[in-house]
């Protein structure tokens, strides 16, 4: 339903004019999965350089965290797309053609080759597990250099994947989400580098891990503020309501999350406590930006008053 | 891609690879001549099999279905407005007889001239009485002088973007580019990703909630092929919407503006006929009374995939960054 009370429009008057008060670009139908989406794929992504920078300079530990991040990750972020399909059954057809002007169609080649690395990079860290004899004792040979390659392969789409979705948002008429892509992408990359500095810190207080968190949480709030203070009417969503707590909160966690990070020495408590923080702040950064862009099209304010001055300000 | 497969003027038809395609086909719906009938949403969904949109009163004047959607693909827009008493109507002939002696055409070049009765005309002398609780029509007595009130109506449809956001953005390849310049859905493919939904710049397109699939207007791609016009447009009994040649359309828009604008109705205007604005033009446009976003249309659209190459520049500058934290992050020996 349109956002009316009564018979009267609930946008601010004078202003503008409107139809009935009604939106005029239609908010995108997705349900929170999507932003829940948008997080499990930043994860997975800053979870497969951590484990590739780990598999690079011999921390065992560091990988295998980074490596099962990617893959959990990768799984929740593939469950998230398809079960917001309105079409679930269907998901394969985004398969049957490769569209460089949909960032979606682009993603989910991403998203399909990242999974198949992050996958084998997975699997391959079951081998020690394997016994030494017979076909599985071969498999136990194979399975780490082939699991190097795929961790390494990984690495290398993890930051397609993590700043496609940036592109997907802003490649559409939602007015908020449109306006900050010159940011956003930014704002995602660092997202993605600290919830994968989070898995780190989970793992142990190692300093490739810390600084990750820092220059990932950096990025992140410096490309939100560009967009929360630079983008005139179109900064408002991220203020308000439920969108703008999320932020509020995200913003805090972050702080903590980098303060615990640089400031916690040896502690392994204070390091899992940070990564924490940051995982649930990257989260409840998607969740913030989702939503200030799908109040951004529920009024019309934010689709006529942007294009009112472009026309009479050229 | 050509130049311009962005933005900017171009034949979409020919862009998406159609040799030899025949002319842009789209709709002009001229809203100055529209009386609020809603025969274009009856027959859209009669031809179409497009499901019911909810039973609603909404208190929207005489607008009780709210807006284009999955299941409305043309609206009529009803709005009420004060006094504009600027105009003075030509005064209206005083009953049939007269009506039939005076030629004065009202719609759009060539579209219907005025209506003659013989049998009516020679039966009546003086105003007839229409059973409603008025015994004249509006503006037939006096001098002519406006009331203080003006009702917009418009019947809105799918722009038929030359630069598509929707199409754009498809991930399936189910939304498609016809010959005849329009954007279709193809229901055996979408998959209802919805992508397409908040790419639309006018807020169009839309998913079927029980049904999951997106669903536009497809300017009955299937009417088009056997060389018929559209359900709407022959449906509307005042010629406010016209079917043809965009080329032709673009042409009788023009001359039908210019003629309002002598008549004093200064802020008649086209919406969506200039190939240079930020869709590339609409393969359905429309003339106007006031301004857009009255009727609920954006007032200066822009397709998003403008900027898309921008985008994936940004994009890549991130990834970059990306790789310089995971570098600087990693190096130095190890403590
Ligand atoms: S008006 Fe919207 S739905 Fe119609 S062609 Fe343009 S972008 Fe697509
Ligand atoms: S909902 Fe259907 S038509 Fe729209 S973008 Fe997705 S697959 Fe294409």
């Amino acid at each position: 339903m349109s956002p009316r009370g009564g018979d009267r429009p609930m946008v601010p008057r004078a202003q503008f004019r409107s139809y009935y008060g009604r939106p005029i670009v239609r908010p995108a139908p997705w349900r929170e999965d999507v932003a829940a989406y948008l997080f499990a794929g930043g994860l997975a992504a800053g979870s497969a350089l951590l484990a590739a920078g780990g598999q690079l300079t011999g921390r065992p530990a560091m990988r295998r965290a980074g490596r099962a991040g990617a893959m959990a990750g990768t799984l929740a972020s593939t469950y998230f797309l398809i079960n917001d399909l309105g079409r679930p059954q269907r998901f394969y057809h985004m398969l049957r053609v490769f569209k460089p002007t949909s960032p979606m169609s682009v993603g989910t080649w991403v998203l399909s080759a990242f999974g198949a690395a992050a996958g084998a990079a997975a699997v391959a860290e079951a081998a020690p597990m394997l016994p030494r004899r017979g076909t599985l004792g071969l498999a136990r040979r194979v399975l780490p250099p082939v699991g190097s390659a795929a961790g390494y392969a990984a690495a290398g789409l993890a930051p397609a994947l993590a700043t496609y979705t940036a592109v997907l948002l802003a490649d559409t008429a939602t007015p908020s989400w449109h306006v900050a892509y010159p940011e956003l992408p930014f704002v995602f990359a660092g997202s993605a580098l600290a919830s994968g500095a989070g898995v780190g810190l989970i793992a142990g207080p190692e300093t490739p891990a810390k600084r990750m968190a820092v220059l990932g949480g950096g990025l992140e709030l410096l490309g939100m503020h560009q967009i929360e203070t630079g983008k005139g009417v179109l900064s408002e969503p991220y203020h308000q309501g439920r969108a703008g707590r999320l932020l509020r909160t995200g913003r805090a966690l972050t702080l903590a999350g980098m303060a615990g990070a640089a400031l916690g020495g040896r502690s392994r408590v204070v390091s899992a406590l940070s990564g924490l923080s940051l995982l649930t702040a990257s989260a409840l950064m998607r969740f913030g930006i989702f939503e200030a862009g799908m109040h951004s099209a529920r009024d019309p304010k934010y689709t006529v008053l942007p294009q009112r001055d472009r026309l009479e300000n050229p | 891609m050509a130049s311009n497969s962005l933005f900017g003027p171009i034949d979409p038809a020919t862009d998406a690879g159609y040799e030899a395609a025949p002319p842009r086909m789209g709709f002009f719906t001229d809203t100055s001549v529209c009386i609020g009938c809603k025969a274009c949403e009856v027959a859209c969904k009669e031809w179409n099999l497009v499901p019911d949109d909810g039973f609603n009163l909404l208190g929207q004047s005489y607008d009780n279905t709210g807006g284009l959607s999955a299941n409305s693909w043309r609206h009529v827009a009803f709005i009420e407005q004060p006094a504009r008493a600027h105009t003075t109507m030509p005064a209206a002939p005083q009953s049939n007889v007269a009506a039939a002696r005076t030629d004065v055409r009202t719609g759009t070049e060539p579209g219907i001239g005025p209506a003659v009765d013989a049998l009516a005309a020679a039966g009546t002398a003086g105003p007839e009485f229409l059973g409603m609780p008025m015994s004249d029509l509006p503006g037939r007595s006096g001098d002519g002088e406006r009331t203080d009130f003006r009702w917009l109506m418009m019947s809105n449809v799918c722009k038929h973007c030359t630069h598509a956001g929707c199409l754009d953005v498809c991930p399936t390849g189910s939304l498609f580019r016809t010959e005849f310049g329009t954007v279709v859905v193809q229901e055996d493919i979408c998959n209802g990703c919805g992508y397409c939904i908040p790419a639309c710049p006018y807020g169009v397109i839309d998913r079927r909630q029980d049904d999951g699939r997106a669903w536009k207007c497809t300017l009955c791609y299937d009417r088009l092929g056997d060389g018929l016009t559209p359900a709407c447009a022959k449906a509307c009994p005042t010629e406010s919407i016209q079917f043809g040649e965009l080329d032709v359309l673009r042409e009788r828009a023009d001359a039908r503006l210019a003629t309002l604008q002598e008549q004093g109705e200064t802020t008649a205007r086209l919406y969506g006929e200039d190939q240079g604005d930020g869709v590339g033009g609409d393969g359905a446009f429309f003339l106007l009374l006031d301004e857009p976003e009255v009727y609920g249309l954006p007032p200066d659209p822009e397709v998003a995939t403008k900027y898309l190459p921008d985008m994936w520049k940004r994009a890549g500058l991130a990834a970059l960054g990306m790789v310089a934290s995971a570098v600087v992050a990693f190096a130095g020996r190890r403590r």
